[in-house]
This record gives C-alpha cells, structure tokens and sequence, in this order.
C-alpha cells in the first residue's frame, strides 16, 4: 500500500504555494506562465490523489480534461507573448502596463 | 494529520520521498532561477516527479500523458518561445521594483498554504460515488478504465475539447501573423510583406546588425512591427 493521500495533498499545497507565489513575485511573463503550470500541476496531483482515495475514475477523467485545456491555453497564452514582444523588447511584465489603444 | 506512513511499505515510502523532493526543488528552481531556460529545465523536473507521482497513485495512462504533453510539447514551446524573442537574458531578480511586494506575495503563499494544508487533514466528505464509475476493477488496467469513462460518460467533453483544440491553433495562428498595413491593396500585400521585411530590417538596422546575430534578430522583429504600425 502507498502512502497515504494526506501527503499528496501537502505536496501539492506546497506546490501550489511555490507556483502562486513565484506568480506574484516573478515579472519575467515566461516564468509566470511557468508558475501558472505549476500550480496546473498540484491541482492535477490532487485530483488524482482524491480519485484513488475516494476510488472514482471521474478525478482521472478531470486530470486529463486539465491536460487538454492546459495545452490550448499554453498555445494561446505564448501567441499573445510573441505578438507583444513583437511590439515592445523587454521580459517584465511591468513593461505592459499600457492598455491604451 | 493522519501519518499513514506505517501502512506503507517501504519502496512506496521511499518512492514518494524521493519524487516529492524532486517536485519541490524543481518547483523551488521555476521561481528563483535567474534566467528563463533554467526556469523551464526546473519545470521539466518538476513534471517529472509528478508523473513519478502519478504512476505511484496508480494513474499509468496520465503518467505517461503528463511526460509526452507537458514535457515534450509544453516546456519545449516554452523553450521555443525564449529562444525565438530572444529574451534569454537574466533578469535582475534581486532588485525589488514595488515595495513590499514579495513580502506581501510570502504571507499570501503561507496563507494558502496554511489553509490547504488544513482542508489536506482528511475528513473530506465523501458522499456517493460519481457516475464516472470505481477505479479499482479487478484486473483491468488503468487505460482501459480511463478510455471507457471518456468515451462513454465524458463523450461530450471529449468532444468539445477537440474544438477547443482547432480554436486555438487558429488563435495562435492569428496572433503570430504579422499584421497587415491598413490602406493598401490586399492582395499585393500578401505576396509583398515577408519579402519587404528584411530590406526594411537591414536598412533601419543596419549598424545594429552588425553587432551580432541575436542583436539582429531582435531589431528585424521590432523594426518591422513598427513599420507596419505607422503607416
């Protein structure tokens, strides 16, 4: 028997934890999006965690749903970084400030 | 916390120390690495250890889903996206531009750690079991339970991701299109434009490009964007 799912979910708090602070502090928009899959990540953990625990393949079924829009949205996310990195060259995110049309 | 740590045995224990340190350091490495490409090595080690994870919870399929998809596909176009703008530069992480910032961001990520980590301490209800149907069936393996569920109880879904998918390889086929100038003809503008840019590059730039190959990749990319702004 494997440990128990108390500890998955503290490894994936602190997961969690790193990730949405690493979103709060980094200005480098690379490595937010990275934060941002990080955190992508503890979820996933913890809903595979809940699905053997609870023994329902519906938390697997989450997990890979998550997998399939955490993919598109990656897509997207890094083509709107191309374009405005196309307009301005700078890596922070305090470089974006201007919404102005 | 409930330490069921005595009802493991010991490779289960052990297994689940080692990926989990590895999840944390790698975790830890995302946030505090100066330069973006490490950032991205030390997200593929985290995924890793959650797929190490996965298989040890007896979700084979995602494990191996989690290495091709993010590993292999993900982090690589994380690693495309620095290397083709070309801001593979280490940033000043020790400088803080607002005040109070990162302190403020530590005592929100301990809030949410303290809080998750209560909810973590069992005692979750339970209530009745999904329709997705039991995990355990015997001795069907893991994919076959999973395929089943998808194509049968998650049909929908299933299906509406793949929409979702074509949205978004023509979203980022729109937003990585360079923008076509307003005020002229179309048609010409198409065959023109990839051509135009590199005289206008070498022309503008032309000192600049001098200086180096990433230097001139840069500039190519800025120039011409401003270009097609203008007019």
């Amino acid at each position: 028997m494997t440990v128990g799912a108390a500890w998955y979910l503290t490894l994936a708090a602190v997961i969690f934890s790193i990730g949405a602070v690493g979103l709060l502090v980094r200005r480098n928009v690379l490595v937010m999006f990275m934060c941002v899959e990080l955190m992508l990540n503890a979820a996933n953990l913890t809903f595979v965690t809940f699905a053997r625990e609870l023994d329902d393949v519906g938390g697997q079924v989450a997990v890979f749903f998550v997998l399939v829009v955490a993919a598109a949205e990656v897509v997207v996310g890094l083509g709107v970084i191309v374009a405005i990195f196309r307009r301005r060259v700078g890596a922070t995110a305090d470089d974006i400030h201007v919404l102005k049309g | 916390m409930p330490l069921l740590l005595a009802t493991a045995t010991l490779p289960d224990t052990i297994t689940f120390a080692i990926a989990a340190v590895i999840c944390v350091v790698g975790a830890l490495g995302v946030v505090l690495s100066t330069h973006p490409v490490h950032s991205a090595l030390m997200l593929v080690m985290t995924l890793f250890g959650v797929a190490v994870l996965f298989v040890e919870e007896n979700a084979q399929f995602l494990a191996v889903v989690q290495v091709i998809v993010y590993a292999g596909a993900i982090v690589v176009l994380f690693l495309f996206v620095i290397m083709l703008l070309g801001i593979d530069r280490t940033e000043a992480i020790a400088a803080d531009p607002l005040k109070g910032q990162r302190a403020v961001a530590l005592l929100l990520g301990l809030l949410v750690l303290a809080e998750v980590i209560l909810l973590a301490r069992g005692h979750w209800p339970a209530g009745a079991h999904s329709t997705a149907g039991t995990l355990n069936q015997g001795t069907t393996p893991n994919v076959n339970i999973l395929g089943t569920s998808v194509f049968t109880t998650f049909l929908l879904p299933f299906e509406l991701t793949s929409a979702l998918l074509v949205i978004a390889v023509v979203g980022a086929v729109v937003l990585a299109r360079r923008p076509r100038r307003l005020g002229e003809g179309a048609p010409e503008l198409v065959i023109v434009d990839p051509e135009d840019d590199d005289p206008v590059a070498a022309g503008a730039g032309g000192p600049d490009e001098a200086a180096g190959p990433e230097a001139g990749g840069e500039d190519e990319g800025a120039v011409g964007y401003r270009e097609g702004s203008r007019s």
